[in-house]
Parts: C-alpha cells; sequence; structure tokens
C-alpha cells in the first residue's frame, strides 16, 4: 500500500499532520457530520419534506384558486357583505365555462359541495347553462340562470375556499366550521363525526395499553425473577411475536375468531354453545388482536427496567420486618413505575396510528382516525381532510412522548 | 440482577403458583394463535380448522402454482433487497457518526433518525402518495423502495449504534496512527468489527421492507403488488386456505432472519464490551 511507507518514518506515533481528519481524532466534529449527513440528506428528502408537504395541505386551498383564479383573487378582496359585485359575477360565469371545457370543473365543485352541500350541483347545472349559450354580465345573470345563487350561504363558501390559506379542514376535522360572519360553530349533526372517531381512537388506544399493562407486568416480573436458564427461554415466546408481522398475526386471529372459525367450530363441537359467538369484526376483536400485536412491546422495556432493579433493597425492607405486600407496594412498584410508564406510553402512541389490525379485524364502528385518512386519500380523493386528521393525530402523539420523555427519564433505554 | 428471595410462607408459595399460572396463559396468548395456523395449512381440506383426517401440502402447491403469489414473492424480494442495499450503508454510516458525535445538536438528530419509527405508517404512507402521484411515481419500484428505506432506516441505525456501544475507538486510531487513510479505517478495520451489528441491522432492514403493508397499500400499484398486500386482499375478501400457508411460511422466515439478527446483535456486543478487569 502507498500509505504503508509513509506511515514507516513514524512508527506508532499519532500522525494527525500527514493525514486530513483521521477518523479517530478526539472530539472532531467534521467527521461525525460527514458520515451522518447522507442519511440526514436523505431523510430530509424522502421523509421530513414530504410529510410536511403533506400536512400543509390541511391549510390551504388549491382548488378554487387553480381552476378560477380571477373568481378567487375578486372574492379575497369582497368584504363579503351585501350581494356580489357584477365583476366577481362576470369573472364567476367565464371561469365556470373555462373550465368545464379544461375538465377542471369537477374538482372545485367538490371542494365547494364539502363546505355547502348542493353546491355541486348548482356549479355543474350553471357550466351546463352557459355551454347552452347564457351569457353573464352581472350578478343578476347568475339569479337568472340558478336562483340559488342568490343564497349568502353560496358565496361564504365561495370565500371560504379562495385560498391561499384555510382553516376549513382544520376545523372540519374536529367537527367546526365557520358562519357567514366568520364565527365558528358546529357543523350538522349528521356531518359531526370526527370528534367521535378521536375519542374511540383514544379509548381504543388506552383501553389497549391498559390491557397490555395488565398482562405485561407479571410476565415481566416473572422474567426478572427467573434464573436466566428458564428466562431466556421463556423471553424467545416474546420476542417470536414480537418478529412475526402484524398483518401475519392479525391474519391468524381472523382464522381464528371468524364466525366458522376454530374457536367457534371447536365450541360448537364440544356442546358449548349452539351459535357462533360474534369474535371478530367488532370491538372485542380489535382490543384481542391488538393487545397480542402490541404486548411485547411493553414487555420488553419493563423487563429491562426490573432486571436493574436490586434485590438487596427488598431483603432489607424485608428484615426490617416489611411483609411482602409492603415491599412490593413501597419498594418494588415505585421502581418499576417508569418503566410501566414507559411501555404503556410505547403501546399507547402506537395503537394510535394503527391502521392494518383495526381494518380487518374491526367493524364499522370499530375504525380509528387511521382508517379515516385512508377512506379520504383513496377514496373520497379529500386530500385536505386527510392531512387535518393526519394533524389531528400527530399532535397527541407528540405531546405523549414529550411527556414520556418528561415522566420517565430515570428509565435507562 | 434477579429478585430470587426464598418462598417460606404457604401465602407465598401459592402467590408464587398463581403468577406462574397466570403467565403460562399470557405466553399461550401470546404464541398459540401465530402457531395455530401452521397445522391449519396443513389440513387437506378446504375448511379453515384443524386437520382431522391427515396432513397434505396441497395449499402449499396451490401457493408456489399461482402466478399472483409468486409474481408477488419476486415483487417483496426485489423491493426489500433493494431497500436493504440503500439502507444499510446510509444507516450504518450515520450510527458510527452518532457514535463519536459530540454536538449538542446530536439529540436533535437522533430525534430525526427515529422518527419514522414513531410517526404512525399511514402518515408516511399518504405523504408519499400525495407526492408521488402528481409525479407519475405511485405504482412504481422506485416509489415504493423509496418509502421502505425510510421506514428501515430506524432499525439499521439503532441496531447498529447499539453494537457500537463499548466498542474501543481507540482501535481506529491506531490504524491511522499507521497510516491507514480514513476510507481504509472505515473498510478494513472497523467495518470487519462491527459486522455482526451490521448484518442484524440489514436483516432488520430486509424485514421492515418485506413485512410492509400500509406504505404498499398506497404506493404499489397492480405491477407491484408484493406478498403482504396479497394477504391483505385476500384476508379482507375471503380468507383462504392458501393464506395459511403463505402465513406460515412468513412466520418461519421471519423468525428465521430475526432470531440469526438477534443472535448476531447479541455477539457484536458480546465482542466490543470491553474486558472485564
Amino acid at each position: 500500500m502507498a500509505t504503508s511507507s509513509r506511515s514507516a518514518s513514524t512508527p506508532g506515533w499519532p500522525v494527525s499532520g500527514a493525514q486530513s481528519r483521521p477518523p479517530a481524532a478526539q472530539g472532531a466534529g467534521g467527521w461525525t457530520w460527514a458520515l451522518t449527513a447522507p442519511l440526514l440528506v436523505f431523510l430530509a428528502i424522502a421523509f421530513l419534506g414530504p410529510v410536511l408537504l403533506m400536512l400543509a395541505r390541511a391549510v390551504s386551498d388549491a382548488e378554487l384558486p387553480s381552476a378560477w383564479p380571477q373568481t378567487a383573487q375578486l372574492l379575497r378582496d369582497w368584504d363579503g357583505n351585501g350581494p356580489p359585485d357584477d365583476r366577481l359575477a362576470a369573472a364567476l360565469g367565464t371561469e365556470i365555462l373555462a373550465a368545464r371545457r379544461a375538465g377542471t370543473l369537477n374538482r372545485v365543485a367538490n371542494r365547494l359541495n364539502y363546505d355547502l352541500v348542493g353546491s355541486r350541483s348548482l356549479v355543474y347545472a350553471t357550466g351546463d347553462a352557459l355551454e347552452r349559450g347564457a351569457s353573464v354580465r352581472g350578478f343578476a345573470d347568475l339569479a337568472r340562470i340558478d336562483r340559488r345563487w342568490i343564497n349568502p350561504a353560496v358565496w361564504t363558501a365561495m370565500r371560504h375556499a379562495a385560498g391561499p390559506r384555510t382553516s376549513f379542514y382544520l376545523l372540519a376535522s374536529v367537527d367546526r366550521r365557520l358562519d357567514g360572519d366568520g364565527r365558528i360553530v358546529q357543523v350538522e349533526r349528521e356531518q359531526a363525526v370526527f370528534v367521535d372517531i378521536l375519542l374511540r381512537t383514544f379509548l381504543i388506544s388506552a383501553v389497549v395499553a391498559l390491557l397490555c399493562a395488565l398482562l405485561g407486568y407479571p410476565v415481566a416480573y416473572l422474567l426478572a425473577t427467573l434464573p436466566s436458564r428458564w428466562a431466556n427461554p421463556l423471553l424467545i415466546l416474546v420476542l417470536l411475536p414480537f418478529w412475526t408481522s402484524a398483518l401475519v398475526r392479525t391474519t391468524a386471529w381472523v382464522v381464528l375468531l371468524q364466525t366458522h372459525g376454530v374457536l367457534n367450530e371447536a365450541l360448537i363441537g364440544m356442546g358449548l354453545i349452539e351459535t357462533p359467538l360474534a369474535l371478530i369484526y367488532n370491538r372485542l376483536g380489535v382490543y384481542i388482536a391488538m393487545t397480542h400485536v402490541l404486548l411485547p412491546f411493553l414487555v420488553l422495556p419493563l423487563y429491562g427496567v426490573m432486571k436493574g432493579i436490586s434485590a438487596a433493597e427488598m431483603r432489607a425492607a424485608t428484615s426490617l420486618g416489611a411483609g411482602p405486600l409492603t415491599v412490593f407496594l413501597r419498594i418494588y412498584l415505585p421502581q418499576t413505575l417508569p418503566g410501566l410508564l414507559a411501555g404503556m406510553i410505547i403501546v399507547f402512541t402506537l395503537a394510535l396510528g394503527y391502521y392494518i389490525t383495526p381494518a380487518l379485524v374491526g367493524g364499522g364502528a370499530d375504525q380509528m382516525v387511521s382508517g379515516s385518512i385512508a377512506f379520504y386519500t383513496n377514496q373520497s380523493l379529500n386530500w385536505g381532510m386527510a392531512a387535518a386528521l393526519s394533524l389531528l393525530l400527530l399532535v397527541p402523539l407528540t405531546l405523549m412522548l414529550f411527556a414520556g420523555r418528561y415522566l420517565t427519564k430515570s428509565v435507562p433505554v | 440482577m434477579s429478585v430470587v428471595t426464598p418462598y417460606r410462607t404457604r401465602a407465598q408459595r401459592i402467590g408464587r403458583g398463581v403468577l406462574i399460572g397466570f403467565c403460562a396463559l399470557v405466553f399461550a396468548f401470546l404464541v398459540l394463535p401465530t402457531l395455530a395456523v401452521i397445522p391449519i395449512s396443513l389440513n387437506p381440506s378446504a375448511f379453515l380448522v384443524f386437520p382431522t383426517e391427515g396432513l397434505s401440502l396441497r395449499w402449499y402447491a396451490a401457493l408456489f402454482e399461482s402466478p399472483a403469489w409468486t409474481q408477488a414473492f419476486r415483487n417483496s424480494l426485489m423491493v426489500a433487497v433493494a431497500t436493504t442495499l440503500i439502507a444499510t450503508p446510509l444507516g450504518t454510516l450515520a450510527a458510527i457518526g452518532l457514535a463519536r458525535m459530540r454536538s449538542r445538536l446530536k439529540p436533535l438528530l437522533i430525534g430525526l433518525f427515529a422518527a419514522p419509527m414513531v410517526v404512525p405508517v399511514i402518515i408516511v404512507a399518504i405523504a408519499f402518495y400525495f407526492l408521488f402521484a402528481p409525479m407519475g411515481l405511485v405504482n412504481s419500484f422506485v416509489g415504493l423502495v423509496l418509502a421502505h428505506t425510510v421506514l428501515a432506516i430506524p432499525f439499521v441505525v439503532v441496531v447498529v449504534h447499539a453494537s457500537l456501544q463499548g466498542f474501543d475507538f481507540e482501535v481506529l486510531r491506531a490504524a491511522s496512527s499507521l497510516g491507514a487513510r480514513p476510507h481504509t479505517v472505515l473498510l478494513r478495520v472497523l467495518a470487519p468489527l462491527i459486522a455482526p451489528g451490521i448484518a442484524a441491522g440489514a436483516v432488520f432492514a430486509f424485514m421492515t421492507s418485506f413485512d410492509e403493508t400500509v406504505v404498499a397499500l398506497f404506493v404499489a400499484g397492480p405491477d407491484q403488488r408484493t406478498i403482504p398486500l396479497q394477504m391483505f386482499e385476500g384476508v379482507r375478501e375471503q380468507i383462504s386456505p392458501t393464506i395459511t400457508a403463505a402465513a406460515t411460511l412468513l412466520v418461519l422466515l421471519s423468525t428465521l432472519l430475526l432470531g440469526t439478527a438477534e443472535l448476531l446483535r447479541r455477539r457484536s456486543e458480546r465482542m466490543n464490551r470491553p474486558p472485564a478487569v
């Protein structure tokens, strides 16, 4: 090698002068940054960028401004009092026809319909009339084409959609909207679904975290107190499901729990029940499958914490006359609480965003926020709503994680 | 340390018995449902119950003869290999950098590197979907590999970073003092020493991609159908015995690969632990 002859002149001595930044330079910052830079750039472009751009859709309105640019500008300049002026009405007429011919009318019609049901048919009907030769020079012409244009709510909806920023999706994600006077009001009862879904998501996640704690605490305790020749093989029983994908394990639960599944057939075969039990496609199925999928995430960190607790303190307490229950409650439990809390927070936050398991084993009334996000992305194509719901999911999740960090500072992770 | 205390009183012995009994039930809950799929997949009949009249590999034959499943396997393998090849070097370099970094920004960096593990996958999935759809990258392998790489990277960073704990960086100083250039030090001294850790990270990256469903649901098209997608659709429509055969193979594969990774990880931690004084 070329370098070997050079280093031969100074055997055994650091030759930092001969090289630029040797990788082991003490406390050098440069090379550590150089090594992390590729990943930093990759994640900025392929992760942070896309996620932030997606979230930005929650507060931006692009449908109306892109289809009707001039109308959008005039709507933004208008104070909203009284009937719209003729210049605005004329621009709207021209741009409805142009958008109809360019094939962009459906997007803006859909957007207006989110805010005011019925707007879609109004926009389409007006487009049809314009195509047939009607002309719009002023507000009166619009009203003649369709009486619905004199409804102030239509113009309020259009002003809300004129962009470029909007509070519409964020408010809608908590079942609120702006009324004509710019006040935040509750949406109509039949449209108010998101608060329910959000509360349901919290409830399911909290129940799953609690179930994991109830099942996981004794297991972690047993593993931590057994001699390692017993604990290690048993630990594999916890790792085994940890390694298998959530999809495969959910599939297994469907096979076991479905109407003519293994469990129901076995119970009927034994004569214990006559008709199959409803074990799946309901809340029970969601709790069973999600607890199963997430339990290792609680056991493993808790086991780590319990392994670190010294037996000497408990022996000391016992020798001073404390009963086993007192020792457990006053010495052992307080030391394991941070680990338990950390595990429950991990389970809770993972459960918040779960999609696969509720989608496969839940019924219609068990779908969580993630299911709504998928629906608005794939089926209703309302991307602004999907983004707002994502934000709604991320905010409590981030708060939980920070709270977790604060509460569990003592957990060695 | 373990907390073994002698159980003197009768009440304590009963308590211990109850604990062990309860834990046995939880262990059964953890393991049996997944393992139950194995005998069901060997049932010669089309009913999803335990076999009573002999065993058969009929559903495995159906699996291997189905063009949809074999194509899905090829797609999964291709995406997972590509993901591993990108995520492993990126994650390994970053983990090495992190291990020696003393900057105040280090916690921020760790947070960013771990974020794809914490952010719900559905959010990563639609972020990619919204980005790729206008670019025409939806229904492409490029999109799927990029998204899977993002999801796989935290595992590589965490595993390699852990294998560097207790690593004696003086070895690298020694190498460079003997004239080795930085890349030589990295590739010929450091890499072999932490090879088990890197291999474990690579296995985690591979399995992350191979098992991934949610991003694939959004980003993959009919030509990129992966094994998990094929399973997801099957479970959603009408669950067939073929799916139990596929599930069995996936359980075996992930147990084998991640079990190996776990052994590698422990070995690497043992190797680099400072000798006991």
